[in-house]
This record gives structure tokens, C-alpha cells and sequence, in this order.
């Protein structure tokens, strides 16, 4: 039988063992490694230069009253581009999950951040790519809306306002308001005549400060991916590979690939063909393959990837470009004022605030672990107004997978935990009216009650009057920040008693798992029989003295 | 004195790169199993396997051998008087003294209880480590054996059976071989050299040896 297995593993050209594997590598490197290394000299992603220069464009030589002014002039060449972006969800907010059927995007979801967009919105739609998003009746057919700039402003001076809808500051303003720096008025020209692709810092303008500030929310983007090193994202690494967002992240028609409402856990059409696979790059199988590891590794690795995401070993710990990431957000808390009844502000000795009497308690965590569980790509949500079971933690998201699916990977998550307001009553969780200049903002007269009644009134719910605080989380599957493959994790990460994969169940792991009656009978067992020669070969040690003796 | 054969060069080979190789695996199977830490969990299983496959390959050497020689007989399991006998002997005799019950010869060089502990080290334990072995080492293709209902769990919990059943066997063998014998360490002296220095008055009985 052990012949015949072997005979039929050769066949396939997949020989188990490591050891004559590497060995006969060994020799193979011997011989080609010069060339090999020739080969494999990085190719850094070029700039493909553009062929218009918009600066001499007649539509472009301004002078622009602002944003809306501008995108005409862009509309006047770019005729279908508003109309593209009107169908993302970069546009609408809103996204149809194809597997759940759930309706999702900002403006429909829960978060345990902010909470929710509704009855915030000039704050939150200052990373949206339209201007003046600023209540809930916002024209969302207006292509005059659209902001090229923000995404294809290549002069780094273009920045929509924190609270102004979208909008940059047309004339020089503060921030934060009154004791800020001073943000000067955008060239709106100058910016108009620079467009081109969209950079890392477009698309981190918004992506890296997720959440209300650097790193808050994904903890594997922020600000430090505008210049990773090598250590931070092997792919990104300026001096390295130097990917921009859309080397993955591939477009078309204003469409970007990826999604985290419905990503796909488990892309097996392997290395992505142009006619015969999606065009999609946004996965590591689109560039690497279902078997990446290459003939020189443990060919055990490339057994792996049926069950285990690349990044779950490919990203060892997340938040690891000297920033840290928001881990978890206590609302119950804020509120308080300090001794001198000045409102309350804790920073940790890095400066990251630690209570903020507007928002509450925050605990932030760089080199994170990163928590699994096995996902199949699933992801149900929580929306504006769905009761929740208030036994319990909350699950802004619940994912799915098993170890049986083989849909199922085991994915590293950046879970999000927190307490935040809810309706006792009617076990909804509350939309807190947070931002405003209206006394009902939670921000200005710190009254829950208030904040809460009124954005319930902002979503068409009623507010029961009593809430309290419910703990929740909010898992983010961890794909950013790739390490070089030397800091990827080693077999011992998880195949050991307490490794990473200590809480990911339904499945017999060597190392990690064990029939504890069987050890104990075993090591029972196999004493005794320590024991038992021990007493014997005493015995016959005395025995032996005594018939010497007699 | 006369010096005679009692281990062939193959069975030596055999018994010597055994004893490495089952030693071997002991070390880094209960390293894989989780129960310490010396060489890191993926060396522990390359050697594991590597030693595994020498092994089995010996094995496979070992049953051609034993099948093709007539070996195989000397595992014929004795009558029960003679087993108990050798009880009777390693319980009480070898306390008091008395010369081993059997005495061993090229076509007789195992005693009545090792028939027995031989035999089921060949015919249980080691198919018990090498089926369940061999599924471990096949895990990636058991859909290709039609075997995707199997799970690893059984697998592992025979094979951790096995070799526990082998850590005690390995005990108890090396107290008996390295203590038992007439000369000190002189069992292990002709399993290295092969011969056995038999004294002329030590021969009560030929039949099924000693060791």
C-alpha cells in the first residue's frame, strides 16, 4: 500500500517529503542561482504618464467659484464620468450584499465608532466624493455633485473641510474651529490643472483616517501606507514593489475592485488571466496563485491554503507602521468634566486620547494580534432599526464559515469592540444625533436623551425614552499591511497548545489539539512501566545482595 | 567456548536503525503532539516524516526478509506452560538466582514471552503507527482516496495510541535486553557483534532462547 502511495504521490509530482524535496533543490539552486537572481530583481509599478496635459485645457484655466464649478468644467470633456460614479458606492452609500440581500453601505448601517451617518452628516460626508451632503435629502442624481478633485488632485493641496459636507474650505478657516491651525482656501486652478490618477493620499484621505482620525478604524490602513517601508507592506514599500492602491485595488468605469460588505474569503480561480477570470486583482490569488509557496518551500504550505487565508500568516500583526489602531470605544462614558468642571481629556504618553469627555473611554493598540475565525466571505449586518437580542454581546457584523465549507478560510480580524447607546425598550440601537449646531447634538448639550430621540426622529424610528449602553463588536477582516514573507508566521504560530488558533474550533489540529484521557492514560501508563522495571531491577539488586550475604 | 551466529548482519541492520529511527520519531511525534519544544514544530514534522518513510521503507525490508528466510517462525507463539515459565521466571526465579529457563540459538533466539511481545509489536502496534501514519502523511489527498469523509481526529488518536504502546515497549525492552543477560550488557554485545560466546554448562534447554 505504502508503495503504491508513494507511486501515485510521484505521479502527481507532488513528493510529501520535504527533505528530498529541498535537497534536490538544493543542488538546483547551486547551479541556476545566479540567474535566478537576475531574474528576480524587483520591477517597481511605473506612473503610465498621461497623454493630456490639463493645464492647457481652455475648460480648465478657471477661476473656479468652487468644488460643483470645477467638475463642470471636468464633465465638459469627461461626459460619462459622473454618471459611472453615481452607480458606486463611493457615490450612493448604499450597496446591495448579493449574498445576504441585506441593504448596506454608510447610510444604512451601524457601527460602534460613530455610530451612524444619519443626523451627522455634514461630519461623516466630508469623506464623501460629492459636495454638500449635509441632510438626508441630498440629490443624489446631481452630476455636478461629483468631486473629481478628490480623488485625482495630484498636488496634495486639496482637502474637503472636516464639517463642511464634502466641501473644502473656499476661504481660509480654522481647525478644529477657533483654536486649529489655519487651513489656507484650496487653488482651485491650480488643482483643476494638476488632475490626474488617483495616489496612495487620495485614497487615504479617507481610507487611512476611518473612523475619525489616523488608523481609528481598520487598523491596517493608515497614514504610515503613504510611505510604507518594506516591514510595513511588502507590496506598498516605496523603495520596493511601490504599489499604488489600484494595483490590487483594479478599476474600470469608475468601478473599484474589492469589497469588505461581500469580499470574497476564498479566491481560487488562481492567477488572474485577462478573458478567463474576473479582472479582479484584489486578491493575493489574482497575482500569487493557489499553490504560491514555490518548489523551495515546505510543500506542506501549499497544503494550507485550502483552509487558511494567505494573510493570516502573511500578516502577522496589524497596525504595525508606528501608528496605533482604535481596539476598543466605551460611549457609556462621556460626558465627564474634570476637577477644575472643564470637560475631561486623557492622553496616553503617546498622545493618543484615552478618554474624550465627547466621546468616552478608547483603548488603542499598535502591533495588534490579530483575532480568527474561519469566514467564508458572509457577512451579515446591523442596519438602522433591525432589533437586536440585548442578552449579549452585540454583533454590529456576524460572519460566516466552518471548518466543513470549503468556501471557509481561516481569516485574521481586526475586531472592534465597544459600548454604545441603545433603545431598552425597543432593542434597537440608538442613532445618536452627534454633530450639530442644534441644542439636541449629543456634542452640545451632552444629553443623551436628546441626541438619541433625535436622530431616531432623523431615520423615522421613535425613541422609547429610555436607553442604556450595550456592548458590541465588529469584526474587519485584516488584508493590508502584508509582510515580507521572512516575518510571515511559522508552523509554531498555531500548531502549539495556546497558538493563535487556540479559539478556532471544529477541527483536530496537530500540535494545538489532543485527547487529554488518552495522554493521561498514556502517561500513566507509560510510568508504570517505569516504575515497574525500577522495582524490578531493584529487587533483583537486593535480592542478589542477600544471596551474596548468605 | 564456541562462538555462533545468532544475529544476522541484516538483522542487526535492521534492529540498530530501528531503535534510531523509533527513537527519532518518539522525540519529535510527541514534539508535534504538543507535548515540549525542541527543534520548532516544523522541523519536529519534516524529521518525523522523513524518519517515517526511512522507517517504513525498513519495514517493508524487514517483512520481504522474515517472510523469505523462514524468520517469520520464530514469532510462532509458545505453548502456555513455557510462557508461563518465563513468568514464572522474570517474577521469580531472577530473584533467586536460577538459570534462565530457555537458552537461545540461531533458529530459537527469542523466549516464549518475547514471541509473544515481538509478535504484537509486528502484527499490532507497528500497523496500528504505519496505517494511521500514512493517512496523517496523506491528509491533503484524502478526497482523492475517497476518504474526504475520514477526519483527522481518529487518525491522530490511534496514532498517539501507537505510540505510546511503543514508548513502553521500548522501556521494558531496553530494562530486559541491557540487564537480563548472563555477562553484563552481553545482549548488547551480540547484537552488535551478532555472535553469542556460549558457555557449555549454561544449556538446559535449546529450544526457544533467552535474551
Amino acid at each position: 500500500m505504502s508503495i503504491l502511495a508513494i507511486a501515485y504521490i510521484m505521479r502527481q509530482d507532488k513528493l510529501s517529503d520535504a527533505f528530498f524535496h529541498r535537497l534536490g533543490l538544493l543542488t538546483l539552486t547551486w547551479l541556476i542561482g545566479p540567474v535566478g537572481l537576475v531574474l528576480s530583481l524587483p520591477v517597481s509599478a511605473v506612473d503610465d504618464p498621461s497623454t493630456a496635459d490639463h493645464s492647457k485645457f481652455e475648460q480648465l484655466q478657471g477661476p473656479f467659484a468652487d468644488g460643483p464649478s470645477v467638475t463642470k468644467a471636468c464633465l465638459s470633456c469627461h461626459t460619462e464620468a459622473a454618471k459611472q460614479l453615481h452607480k458606486t458606492t463611493h457615490w450612493t452609500w448604499a450597496f446591495d450584499n448579493p449574498v445576504t440581500g441585506q441593504k448596506l453601505g454608510k447610510k444604512n448601517v451601524v457601527n460602534n465608532f460613530c455610530v451612524a451617518t444619519a443626523s451627522n452628516w455634514p461630519r461623516c460626508t466630508s469623506c464623501h466624493i460629492g459636495y454638500g451632503w449635509k441632510d438626508g435629502k441630498f440629490d443624489l442624481t446631481d452630476e455636478t455633485r461629483v468631486d473629481c478633485l478628490v480623488c485625482h488632485d495630484t498636488t496634495g493641496s486639496y482637502k474637503k473641510y472636516p464639517t463642511g459636507a464634502g466641501h473644502p474650505n473656499y476661504k481660509p478657516k480654522k481647525w478644529p474651529p477657533k483654536k486649529g491651525k489655519v487651513w489656507p482656501a484650496p487653488d482651485l486652478v491650480k488643482i483643476a490643472q494638476g488632475v490626474g490618477k488617483p495616489g496612495r493620499a487620495n485614497c487615504g484621505a479617507c481610507h487611512f483616517y476611518g473612523g475619525g482620525g489616523d488608523g481609528v478604524k481598520h487598523g491596517h490602513l493608515d497614514s504610515s501606507m503613504l510611505k510604507p517601508q518594506k516591514s510595513t507592506d511588502v507590496h506598498m514599500d516605496v523603495e520596493g514593489l511601490n504599489f499604488n492602491c489600484q494595483t490590487c485595488h483594479t478599476t474600470g468605469g469608475h468601478e473599484i475592485a474589492g469589497s469588505r460588505y461581500a469580499p470574497d474569503a476564498t479566491d481560487d480561480q488562481g492567477i488572474d488571466v485577462p478573458g478567463r477570470t474576473n479582472n479582479s486583482r484584489a486578491s493575493c490569488s489574482s497575482c500569487h496563485g493557489t499553490t504560491p509557496h514555490g518548489e523551495a518551500a515546505n510543500p506542506k504550505l501549499d497544503q494550507h491554503t485550502d483552509k487558511i487565508a494567505c494573510v493570516t500568516c502573511h500578516v502577522p500583526k496589524f497596525a504595525r507602521g508606528g501608528r496605533k489602531t482604535k481596539m476598543y470605544w466605551d460611549w457609556s462614558t462621556a460626558g465627564r468634566k474634570d476637577q477644575h468642571g472643564k470637560p475631561l481629556v486623557i492622553k496616553d504618553a503617546e498622545g493618543y486620547d484615552t478618554y474624550n469627555f465627547k466621546k468616552g473611554d478608547f483603548r488603542w493598540e499598535a502591533d495588534v494580534v490579530p483575532e480568527y475565525r474561519w469566514f467564508n466571505g458572509e457577512v451579515g449586518h446591523q442596519t438602522i432599526g433591525a432589533k437586536i437580542d440585548d442578552s449579549g454581546v452585540v454583533g454590529i457584523n456576524t460572519i460566516s464559515g466552518t471548518y466543513d465549507d470549503p468556501d471557509s478560510r481561516i481569516w485574521p480580524f481586526k475586531v472592534m469592540r465597544g459600548r454604545q447607546p441603545y433603545d431598552k425598550q425597543n432593542k434597537v440601537l440608538a442613532i445618536p444625533h452627534l454633530f450639530g449646531k442644534d441644542s439636541d447634538a449629543y456634542w452640545k448639550s451632552f444629553d443623551w436623551g436628546r441626541a438619541i430621540k433625535a436622530g431616531f426622529e432623523a431615520t423615522g424610528q421613535e425613541f422609547s425614552g429610555e436607553h442604556d449602553f450595550i456592548t458590541t463588536e465588529y469584526y474587519w477582516p485584516v488584508t493590508h499591511m502584508v509582510a515580507p514573507k521572512e516575518e510571515a508566521l511559522g508552523c509554531d504560530a498555531c500548531h502549539a497548545r495556546d497558538g493563535r488558533l487556540a479559539d478556532v474550533k471544529g477541527f483536530y489540529m496537530p500540535g494545538r489539539d489532543r485527547f487529554e484521557w488518552l495522554d493521561m492514560i498514556g502517561a500513566l501508563m507509560v510510568l508504570g512501566t517505569l516504575g515497574g522495571v525500577s522495582v524490578h531491577g531493584i529487587g533483583r539488586i537486593l535480592a542478589s545482595i542477600r544471596r551474596r550475604n548468605s | 567456548m564456541a562462538r555462533t551466529l545468532l544475529y544476522s548482519r541484516f538483522l542487526r541492520l535492521w534492529h540498530w536503525l530501528q531503535a534510531l529511527l523509533v527513537i527519532t520519531l518518539l522525540i519529535t511525534g510527541f514534539e508535534v503532539h504538543g507535548t515540549f519544544a525542541l527543534f520548532g514544530f516544523e522541523k519536529a514534522a519534516d524529521y518525523h516524516q522523513f524518519a517515517a518513510w526511512t522507517l517504513l521503507g525498513l519495514w517493508v525490508a524487514a517483512w520481504f526478509w522474515h517472510l523469505t528466510t523462514g524468520e517469520w517462525k520464530q514469532y510462532i507463539p509458545s505453548k502456555l506452560g513455557r510462557l508461563l515459565a518465563m513468568m514464572r521466571y522474570y517474577g521469580l526465579g531472577i530473584f533467586k538466582g536460577e538459570p534462565h529457563p530457555f537458552h537461545k540459538d540461531r533458529w530459537h533466539r527469542l523466549n516464549p514471552l518475547q514471541r509473544m511481545a515481538y509478535l504484537s509489536l509486528h502484527v499490532m502496534i507497528g500497523p496500528v503507527i504505519w496505517i494511521s501514519g500514512l493517512l496523517y502523511i496523506f491528509y491533503p489527498y484524502w478526497a482523492e482516496f475517497g476518504l474526504a469523509g475520514l477526519s483527522l481526529e481518529p487518525v491522530a488518536l490511534f496514532h498517539t495510541i501507537g505510540a505510546f504502546l511503543m514508548l513502553a515497549f521500548l522501556i521494558v525492552h531496553l530494562y530486559l535486553a541491557l540487564t537480563t543477560s548472563e555477562k553484563p550488557l552481553g545482549n548488547l554485545k551480540e547484537m552488535i557483534t551478532g555472535y553469542e560466546e556460549i558457555e557449555e554448562q549454561s544449556a538446559p534447554d535449546h529450544s526457544e532462547g533467552a535474551a
